[in-house]
């Protein structure tokens, strides 16, 4: 590091109101990384939210003061920044101009308060019969303090820091509580340690999610225990809250996607095409849950005790998996978009999850939930509800199956729709009813349905 | 023994004190279904039911007010005040009822109230919800006011409070609910009331302090001691009326250099009386000015977070403090 670098502490800022620390989820940027102002750093895990912590300055990355996982209390150093200096300040003064402006100049120069008595200092003086003339002081301005007077006395009527000034700064001494005053303390004594050995072993964006570190314990046991990761801990204490606060009821339905399936492979070249992603199963699907929650808006509920709140905006949470943990970024008011608009918005937001991009927006405000679960070939699954909201649905995989169709048998496209939902805001009836809604409305798609 | 944070310690307390007697009841605004704004009260409905554990309504007066008349015929209520900023309107209640019930009665009556209310800013809280009153109550003969800084001392302190048979303001740091934790013991103890306590031995200079910012002063001392040897030495004074003369003459003399730190703005704050004692006692034995640490003469903190950050004290300004005194 050159000279006029300067290493800058970034400290844990307040996120809101009454949090007093943050877990530190992930570095985006490791030692020699440049940063600039407003950059992201690092990803932060805390009770209320998840965020990421903006760099406040320009410079690079020097060192890492806290690892991921670790808890820090707000306003503690995270990190150290390297900044360029001003080149007009020489390295070596600052810390010492810092530490003690006055004082080390004091005890030769200025001796405007020589002969400036304190009531301590006069009252000890009379005591031990001490001719104050005969002391060297060390306070400021050249003033003799009561230390000095007991020093004094306590020397047999010599001067400490005129007898023993060399050593003082190494031998432990009455005038310990001055060395900040002593030429002798070298500019060393306040300069922060130097830095621990560099690390490098943390997670970067460019590369796939770490594998928790496992650990063997005790040898010769079959067990290998694994550290729980903040993401991993957040995701535990939703589920537990979940299913520990929703009484949970479960139902399913069975459709026939085999319109839908021809109707995609009709337009999914051409709209991959034009577009350059996807056109997936999963938007038509969204379009048929977001129009059935509009014939019946108590599915998009909330339960509050003693009552029970109905959002009128339709935000999709979306269940998206990675190796390592599900997390529910949210289309917002998805009532207002097409199919093709959904179908984009399921493209970005997969993919912000998948390269660990997701903002705290992405996350807010989610009013029912959806989990394409067939994408990992399930073909039923008991989903938990995403707290606070009603209920949560899966698409499952699509299977062609015989099915009977007018005392004839036919082979079609099936797929199953599970559907979790909280059974102190919602029954059977009306369950049932939203889920045959979202079934007709799948079913009715044909060739001549348009995307946009 | 167990650790916990600086709310938990209060909530305890509240609890043993109400298993204990059945003459303890808590009232104020959310104190119940809630269990408080700050989750102070939290659980307390559910076990000792909406008798014992009252919500009131969004009125300061009456909350002092009905607990006093409670006191006053046996009672022992906690009232709480959800902010000390909100305390004002109970002003009256307090000053002119509580503080003077025994006196006025030729000791017939008493008033064992304690009225728990949250002082101290750093928390984004602006105006109405950072104020540090206990100047406003400070000096009013009959009144006792804590201001404890650690769990150990909230718990003890507010016990002692319950049992003490005058009206206690018991002035919890809401900064410190979840900063700060540490050992509780489970079993049952009070810290006397009236009494200072020494949190650190030194001897170049003194600080005296109460509530939130003596983490200040023992991270600094501690930074000091390493840094530049200065060893200091600090004094608690845990209650802030009747104030300990006694110990505070005595952490004096130690260094005869004395720096008072609170979070009160300084002109007429408590510091000001500690340094009135100080002059009073210890003109012979002080080797340097008195000094105050004490945020600035404005009129309330401000709500933008650099400006309180201004107003608020901190570690680096009680150091720079204690650093200049100790040059002295």
């Amino acid at each position: 590091m050159s000279e006029n670098q300067k290493l800058t502490d970034v400290v844990m800022p307040q996120l809101a109101e009454s949090l007093v620390s943050a877990t530190i989820a992930k570095w985006l940027k490791k030692p020699g990384d440049k940063i600039e102002q407003y950059e992201p750093i690092c990803e932060v895990i805390t009770d209320k939210v998840n965020a990421e912590i903006p760099s406040t300055l320009d410079g690079i990355m020097a060192e890492w003061i806290a690892n991921e996982g670790q808890n820090v209390g707000v306003g503690e150093v995270i990190c150290r920044v390297a900044v360029q200096g001003q080149p007009t300040v020489p390295a070596a003064n600052h810390h010492t101009v810092q530490a003690m402006p006055a004082a080390v100049t004091t005890d030769i120069g200025d001796q405007s308060m020589r002969s400036r008595y304190s009531p301590a200092v006069q009252s000890l003086a009379a005591q031990h019969g001490v001719d104050l003339s005969a002391i060297q002081g060390t306070g400021m301005g050249g003033r003799i303090t009561r230390k000095d007077v007991l020093a004094y006395v306590e020397n047999g009527g010599r001067s400490q820091s005129q007898a023993s000034a060399p050593q003082a700064a190494a031998a432990p001494s009455p005038f310990k509580g001055l060395s900040h005053a002593n030429p002798a303390v070298t500019p060393e004594q306040y300069i922060p340690q130097p830095p621990v050995p560099e690390r490098n072993s943390g997670l970067h964006m460019s590369e796939s999610p770490k594998i928790p570190p496992i650990e063997v314990e005790r040898v010769g046991e079959r067990e290998t225990l694994i550290d729980v990761t903040p993401l991993r801990n957040a995701i535990a204490t939703n589920m537990r809250q979940s299913v520990t606060e929703i009484p949970h009821a479960w139902t399913m339905v069975e459709v026939d996607v085999t319109n839908l399936v021809l109707l995609r492979n009709k337009l999914k070249d051409e709209f991959k095409r034009r577009e350059g992603y996807n056109l997936t199963y999963l938007a038509f699907f969204l379009k048929a849950v977001v129009n059935a929650i509009k014939d019946y808006p108590i599915i998009n509920s909330v339960w509050a005790t003693n009552k029970i709140i109905v959002k009128r905006d339709i935000n999709i949470s979306l269940a998206v998996g990675t190796e390592d943990s599900v997390m529910t970024p949210v289309i917002q008011r998805a009532d207002q978009k097409n199919i093709a608009g959904l179908a984009r918005e399921i493209e970005e937001l997969a993919t912000k999850t998948r390269q660990g991009k997701l903002k705290l927006e992405d996350m807010q405000g989610g009013t029912f939930t959806v989990n394409n679960t067939g994408s990992f070939g399930s073909i039923l699954s008991y989903p938990i509800i995403n707290y606070p909201q009603a209920a949560i649905l899966t698409f499952e995989s699509i299977v062609k199956r015989p099915v009977v169709i007018n005392d004839m048998i036919a082979v079609r496209s099936m797929a199953n729709i599970c559907l979790s939902l909280d059974h102190r805001i919602l029954d059977g009836i009306i369950c049932g009813r939203f889920l045959q809604r979202v079934k007709e409305n799948i079913e009715a798609y044909t060739l001549d349905t348009k995307v946009y | 023994m167990a650790v916990m944070e600086y709310i938990d310690a209060i909530r305890l307390a509240m609890k043993e004190e109400m298993e204990k007697d059945e003459s303890v009841f808590v009232l104020g605004e959310d104190v119940g279904v809630k269990g408080g704004v700050f989750t102070t009260t939290k659980g307390l409905l559910e076990q000792f039911g909406e008798e014992r554990v009252m919500d009131t309504p969004l009125a300061e007066s009456a909350i002092a007010g009905v607990a006093i008349g409670a006191a006053m015929v046996g009672m022992k209520p906690i009232a709480e005040m959800q902010y000390s900023d909100f305390m004002l309107p109970a002003t009256n209640q307090i000053i002119s009822e509580a503080a003077k019930i025994r006196y006025r009665s030729n000791n017939d009556w008493n008033c064992p109230v304690v009225v728990r209310a949250p002082i101290g800013g750093g928390i984004f809280g602006g105006l109405y919800h950072s104020q540090c009153p206990e100047s406003i109550f400070f000096g009013t003969p009959g009144l006792k006011i804590v201001a404890p800084f650690t769990a150990y001392d909230a718990k003890g302190l507010l016990k002692a409070a319950v049992r003490d048979p005058d009206p206690v303001l018991f002035f919890e740091n809401k900064k410190c609910y979840k900063m700060i934790q540490g050992d509780v013991p489970l079993d049952d103890y009070t810290v006397p009331i009236g009494k200072a306590n020494l949190l650190r031995e030194g001897a170049d200079i003194t600080v005296i302090g109460y509530s939130m910012p003596l983490h200040f002063c023992l991270q600094a001392a501690e930074e000091l001691e390493k840094e530049e040897g200065i060893t200091a030495h600090i004094l608690d004074l845990r209650t802030l009326q009747p104030l300990d003369r006694d110990s505070i003459i005595e952490a004096v003399r130690k260094t005869g250099k004395v720096l008072i730190v609170h979070e009160d703005n300084k002109t007429g704050g408590v510091g000001a009386e500690v340094a009135a004692i100080i002059s009073e006692e210890c003109l012979f034995e002080l080797d340097a000015p008195i000094m105050r640490c004490c945020s600035p003469d404005v009129p309330a903190m401000p709500i933008s977070p650099p400006m309180e950050k201004f107003y608020m004290l901190s570690k680096d300004k009680v150091k720079e403090a204690m650093r200049q005194l100790a040059i002295y």
